[in-house]
């Protein structure tokens, strides 16, 4: 009844990096209701999760092996089954592509409360109280939960990762039963980037009305290279074709939280800010003295992104030598 | 085939976000309401279809206080055939799983093949009432949708997930698309458009008619707060561009401990 369940998710066969801060912020929730930390994950080929798990905090992992492919009906009839069979109080989930997909379906299977894309939390005696931006980080809400599970999805990047030294836990046999979902992934086009997902990345570099055309990119990405960067754009290189939507940061496109920002040609507007101002350190690269950007970033240089990007590329590489 | 689409009117993007004094909520003085940018895509995705022969007709749905309708009459003016608007102060205040409730409810006797909507709201950024109204309709969903195709009642989605991948999602009629940027361009109303808009059917419907208030709520909004103020750092204006480079890589590293 005050176990706390984490559904790891996986990328391919191995849990992504959500899934260990997720079982990280379970410990100290588990810690506070008083019950143990319990994960599930489902996926094909999959071993040895007791332990890869186990090291993070989780005392019993449930796995569902021999689904190949992501549906949310189905992902959310197995989960359902185990939370009705397993009472946890609170659940969270990755706010990834497929945690946003899978949780509020499983919330409304299930008639209880979903607060999403979590950034912290504290606990209100063994009360989980949830914390959560809105207006892309212009704001934020705390969220208490009428039902039980309080469900949450957590956002990537965010929570520590606490001790990784935990015994292996016991794992336990889930049924790989789809319930006969009515929509089926019947193809996977591969995106062209090899770079991790801007909402999964630690370095972004971004670029922005100043970076003129679609060819340009390629100083960012030799910068990206080089310091192991993911490449993203702000509206105004998206809307002038600059650059493809699923790299657009900011209030209409992703919220990203990086180590590293660092904007090239970005004047920053308001919504743009919304959507990278939690990022740790900022460097703003802008010809313009005047450029809102330049109001957040903790370093900011007044130059010509031409010039600038490729120099900096230079000094990262003897740097990083 | 007829189409749904769930609009929500939400302050503009460019909306400076301030709150009240209890930090109960935001200051809705001076907000500039718009229709949400991902409901627009999912109106012109509706439209094209049926401008292709696809649908019949497109109803849009929404729920929220009066002022909602400027943005059913919004999308009445892109070319909508007619509106519901679900307005009640017993809905104020309702959570997601209130609202699916509400539209599930507003949808009973509507006869539909295709619901789209947007992915998210960029208000509550939530992103939950699409997915909890299939699940209480029991139908199939497909999320951030950039492409979609439609042959016969059979349905094939784009989804957009991680690294600009794609899964391509297959159901059969009805199902519900929540729509991303990069499905179109939104058309913009025309002036006859706009006139038309106002003579359209818009039926209002009340919490008792679609069976769900805020008394449904699962969650609470325990209180609001502002983000922190980013200081602004420092900023390297003098002296040749190779060395102030050198200078903020350096910093990043020894400093910002960020490289």
């Amino acid at each position: 009844m005050s176990n706390v369940l984490v559904f790891a998710e996986l990328r391919g066969a191995e849990p992504k990096k959500v899934s260990f801060e997720m079982l990280s912020a379970a410990k100290q929730i588990a810690a506070a209701t008083g019950g143990q930390v319990i994960a599930a994950a489902i996926g094909d080929g999959l071993s040895g999760l007791g332990a890869k798990l186990g090291a993070y905090g989780a005392t019993k992992v449930f796995v569902a092996n021999g689904v190949a492919k992501y549906s949310t009906e189905g992902f959310a009839h197995i989960l359902a089954g185990l939370i009705k069979q397993e009472n946890p109080a609170v659940v969270l989930l990755g706010a990834t592509a497929q945690g946003k997909d899978l949780a509020p379906r499983l919330a409304a299977k299930l008639g209880v409360g979903l607060a999403s894309d979590i950034v912290g939390f504290r606990m209100d005696g063994n009360k989980f109280v949830a914390k959560r931006p809105v207006f892309a980080g212009k704001a934020f809400t705390e969220v208490t939960f009428l039902a039980a599970p309080a469900i949450a999805t957590v956002r990537p990047n965010v929570l520590p990762i606490g001790e990784t030294n935990g015994a292996a836990a016991a794992e336990a046999v889930l049924a790989a039963d789809l319930g006969g979902p009515k929509a089926q992934i019947i193809e996977i086009v591969a995106g062209v980037s090899k770079r991790l997902d801007l909402t999964e990345a630690d370095r972004i570099v971004s670029g922005g009305r100043g970076i003129k055309d679609k060819t340009n990119f390629k100083i960012l990405e030799e910068l990206a290279d080089v310091i192991g960067a993911s490449v993203g754009a702000s509206r105004a290189a998206v809307d002038a074709g600059y650059a493809d939507v699923s790299m657009q940061v900011g209030q209409t496109g992703k919220t990203v939280n990086p180590t590293l920002y660092v904007a090239c040609g970005i004047s920053g507007a308001i919504q743009h800010l919304a959507g990278m101002r939690t990022s740790k350190v900022i460097v703003a690269i802008n010809k313009d003295p005047e450029a809102p950007i330049f109001q957040v970033a903790d370093y900011g240089i007044i130059g010509d992104l031409f010039e600038a990007v490729p120099l900096m590329t230079a000094e990262a590489k003897k740097l990083l030598a | 085939m007829n189409i749904v689409v769930l609009c929500k009117q939400v302050p503009d993007t460019e909306s400076k976000i301030k709150l009240l004094g209890d930090n109960s909520n935001y200051d809705q003085e001076g907000i500039k309401w718009v229709l949400n940018v991902y409901d627009e895509y999912a109106v012109e995705e509706a439209l094209k279809t049926r401008e292709a022969g696809k649908a019949a007709k497109v109803t849009v749905l929404g729920l929220g206080p009066k002022r909602c309708e400027e943005a059913l009459r919004t999308a009445l003016a892109m070319g909508a055939d007619d509106a519901i608007h679900v307005e009640d102060p017993a809905l104020d205040g309702a959570d997601a799983f209130a609202v699916a409730k509400a539209l599930a409810g507003a949808l009973k006797g509507v006869d539909y093949g295709v619901i789209l909507c947007g992915k998210v709201a960029v208000d509550d950024d939530m992103g939950a009432v699409p997915q909890m109204l299939a699940e209480l309709l029991g139908i199939a969903q497909v999320t951030v949708v950039s492409k979609v195709e439609i042959e016969g009642d059979t349905v094939k989605a784009y989804r957009d997930v991680e690294g600009g991948a794609k899964e391509i999602v297959q159901a059969k009629m009805p199902v519900l698309l929540a729509a991303t940027k990069g499905l179109n361009e939104p058309r913009y109303a025309s002036l006859p458009g706009i006139m038309k808009a106002k003579r359209k059917p818009l039926v209002k419907k009340t919490a008792a008619d679609v069976g769900s208030s805020a008394a449904e709520n699962k969650t609470k909004v325990a209180g609001w707060s502002l983000p922190a103020a980013r200081l602004a750092g420092k900023v390297f204006k003098e002296g040749e561009l190779a060395d102030r480079v050198a200078q903020v890589v350096k910093l990043l590293r020894e400093e910002a401990k960020a490289l």
